[in-house]
């Protein structure tokens, strides 16, 4: 009997059986059918035998699952060693009792027909593995074998359709595979037993670069992603990254992020960009984007944080000894696993690998900022439809984990504000570098063209790289636009040529009125003392006048003394 | 190939040992059976030995001649082994995997 699924409240919803390779448990929404076959199916070399060995390893070391793999195509020793560089100890699961593997070989030179029969030594054996490990998963890797070697078709098909219906009974989950046709999921119809659910895999190369993918074809019962997704084969096995079915709906965090440049800063409200924000810096050739962006992931590590370097066109040593010219020291960081830079020519892998190899480079290392440079490179791998999706879904996913990402875009001259691929729309704030040529010299300035939710700068500013780090200077504007470089340096010194000359006539005039004052105040001085000199000449006068008025007085008195005069007279 | 050389209805031939798989008593297995004794006795009077092995009780045996369908016979001796599948009525076929042709018709299998 199956084990019981997760508590579900509703009971007579399809058991699912978590098959434990990455991604694919998210796509089905929980796992293959639970005790009913699955077919998987898929050209030469699109990875049906290692995803049926993968679900197996991983039922018997995740779920405690045991399984039994019956194979008709390799023996065991060949398939342990092929599958032991991905870590996977079939020897050691075998001896734990937690995997069975059995060979079939069935060459039709050797046998002769002779009359009925059927495929009950199948059955035997595959009942008998089954007892053996007490398993709940079985692989049949492929039954098609049984086509090309058995002589009758008629009896095979009656006996298939036996050993399906038998497989449900035992109630294992089986993954059977099968080679894909011209026209048909399966060469010999083998998706005629099996109606449940339908993996199909492939390995398509476009443009020279390959690609793998999966796809449920169908499924049952059950809701599931139906679109293809692009999986990796490496050193952990399967991976599949469901990206496509992510959407908006990531959280909108209000912390702040510098950007490493604190005049930069300044022009965001003073703070610098928002967590999980995504950052565009576009640029022509030459305009210092990738020194930026270098210089936003030495300030995360500088802060304890840990950051993702993606690059598409120079190697880390080279990157760590072309930036440390511009003061910016990424080697300690290297050193303490702060910062991990990963260099990768575009051509290498497809879009969908990049996308899958990047997120699964984001899942491990858990970064705080992710910094990608140059994502105009990608161009040379897909197309530009295809680039702008695998960075929606690359922005959407880092923005889920409220990891902040910068990328750089490198633009022709000309149609600056036009990013090649269309992503701007996809960014958060959107940084453009400029190159400014004139008077015998290329000069670099930096403006903000947006920045959802907040109040940035609309200023230009010159963008400069020295020897001590990347600096932001106020641009002059001249009759001609802006100055930046040798003009502004002459411009600053035509303006303070006339600021002074400006200084000098104030202050001549001041002296001037200075003087005037001082001849003013003489002059005053000189009046005041010449009427000073005549007040005193008049007084002078006024007392000899009213002197002799009193001498005249006392005369008449005394002389009317002497004459006795009357009264009358006197009157 | 030694076995290639003339041989007659019960002139002096290699020992054949024999094994005929099968799965419990089914009416194939007991028919499989009856005509691979009559085939042997006509062909090889003494100088065979059948081994019957019964997939239900020893299912760890299937493995190693690789039995798929039931019954099969297998012809261990002389080499090289031969599977014979169906229930062996088929006598001509049966006599083509065991090459127990006569000479004729086996040159003529063999040219």
């Amino acid at each position: 009997m199956p084990p019981r699924n997760k508590p579900s409240s509703d009971r007579f919803a399809l058991k699912k059986c978590p098959t434990g390779i990455q991604g694919l448990d998210e796509i089905t929404l929980g796992g293959i059918p639970r005790g009913r076959p699955t077919l998987v199916t898929g050209a030469a070399g699109s990875g049906k035998t290692l995803f049926a060995l993968e679900f197996l390893v991983r039922g018997a070391t995740l779920y405690n699952e045991p399984g039994v793999f019956m194979a008709f195509e390799e023996t065991g020793e060949e398939l342990t060693t092929n599958v032991s560089s991905l870590g996977f100890d079939l020897d050691g699961l075998a001896k734990q009792k937690k995997l069975a593997i059995d060979y079939v070989y069935i060459e039709r030179s050797e046998i002769e027909e002779t009359g009925e029969y059927d495929l009950e030594g199948l059955f035997v054996r595959l009942g008998h593995a089954i007892d053996s490990v007490k398993a709940k998963r079985v692989v049949l890797d492929t039954l098609e074998v049984l086509f090309g070697n058995l002589p009758n078709e008629g009896i095979l098909r009656a006996e298939l359709r036996r050993l399906f219906r038998w497989l449900k009974k035992k109630g294992v989950t089986a993954i059977v595979t099968g080679e894909r046709g011209t026209n048909t999921i399966t060469r010999y119809g083998l998706e005629e037993y099996v109606a449940d659910c339908v993996i199909l895999l492939d390995h398509r190369v476009t443009e020279q670069i390959s690609t793998r993918r999966l796809r449920v074809v169908k499924y049952r019962g059950s809701y599931h992603g139906t679109n293809e997704y692009p999986f990796l084969i490496d050193k952990d096995g399967i991976s599949i990254l469901p990206i496509t079915s992510l959407g908006l709906t990531s959280e909108a965090p209000s912390g702040r992020v510098s950007t490493g440049i604190p005049r930069l800063d300044t022009m965001f409200e003073g703070k610098g960009y928002y967590k999980g924000s995504s950052v565009l810096v576009s640029g022509t050739a030459g305009t210092g984007k990738s020194t930026m962006a270098a210089r936003f992931a030495e300030s995360a590590c500088k802060r304890g944080e840990r950051a993702l370097y993606l690059a598409f066109e120079e190697s880390p040593k080279q990157i760590v000894r072309n930036m440390g010219t511009a003061g910016i020291h990424l080697k300690p960081y290297l050193d303490n696993k702060h910062l991990v830079i990963r260099s990768e020519r575009p051509t290498l892998l497809g879009l969908e690998m990049h996308l899958l190899q990047m997120t699964k480079l984001v899942t491990e290392f858990k970064p705080h900022i992710v910094v990608m440079d140059p994502i105009t490179n990608l161009i040379s791998v897909g197309f530009q439809a295809d680039v702008k999706s695998m960075l929606t879904r690359f922005v959407d996913f880092l923005k889920a984990k409220q990891v902040t990402s910068l990328f750089t875009s490198l633009t022709s001259p000309g149609n600056l504000e036009q990013t090649d691929v269309g992503v701007s729309s996809l960014m958060d704030t959107w940084i453009v570098l400029k190159d400014i040529e004139g008077q015998g010299e290329r000069n670099r300035g930096l403006t903000i063209v947006k920045s959802r939710g907040m109040v940035h700068s609309n200023q230009f500013r010159e963008f400069k790289l020295t020897g001590s780090g990347l600096m932001l200077e106020d641009v002059y504007l001249g009759a001609s636009g802006a100055l930046t470089g040798a003009a502004k340096a002459a411009q600053i010194a035509e303006e303070e040529a006339a600021a002074l000359a400006r200084t000098e006539e104030i202050e001549r005039l001041g002296r001037h009125i200075e003087r005037k004052r001082q001849v003013l105040e003489s002059q005053m001085i000189v009046l005041r003392s010449e009427f000073e000199a005549e007040e005193e000449e008049i007084r002078k006068r006024v007392a000899e006048v009213q002197a002799q008025k009193q001498a005249a007085t006392d005369q008449r008195a005394r002389a009317a003394d002497t004459r006795k005069a009357d009264e009358e007279t006197s009157r | 190939m030694k076995n290639s050389k003339p041989k007659e209805p019960g002139e002096a031939v290699d020992f054949y040992e024999l094994r005929l798989y099968v799965a419990g008593q089914t009416p194939k297995s007991l028919s499989a059976f009856a005509n691979l004794k009559k085939i042997c006795e006509e062909h090889l009077k003494g100088c065979y030995r059948i081994e019957v092995i019964d997939l239900l009780e020893n299912p760890t045996l299937a493995k190693g001649d690789q039995i798929l369908a039931i019954p099969t016979l297998v012809r261990k001796l002389p080499e090289p082994v031969r599977k014979i599948i169906g229930d062996l009525s088929n006598t001509e076929r049966v006599l083509v995997g065991l090459d127990l042709r006569t000479i004729p018709q086996a040159e003529r299998r063999e040219a």
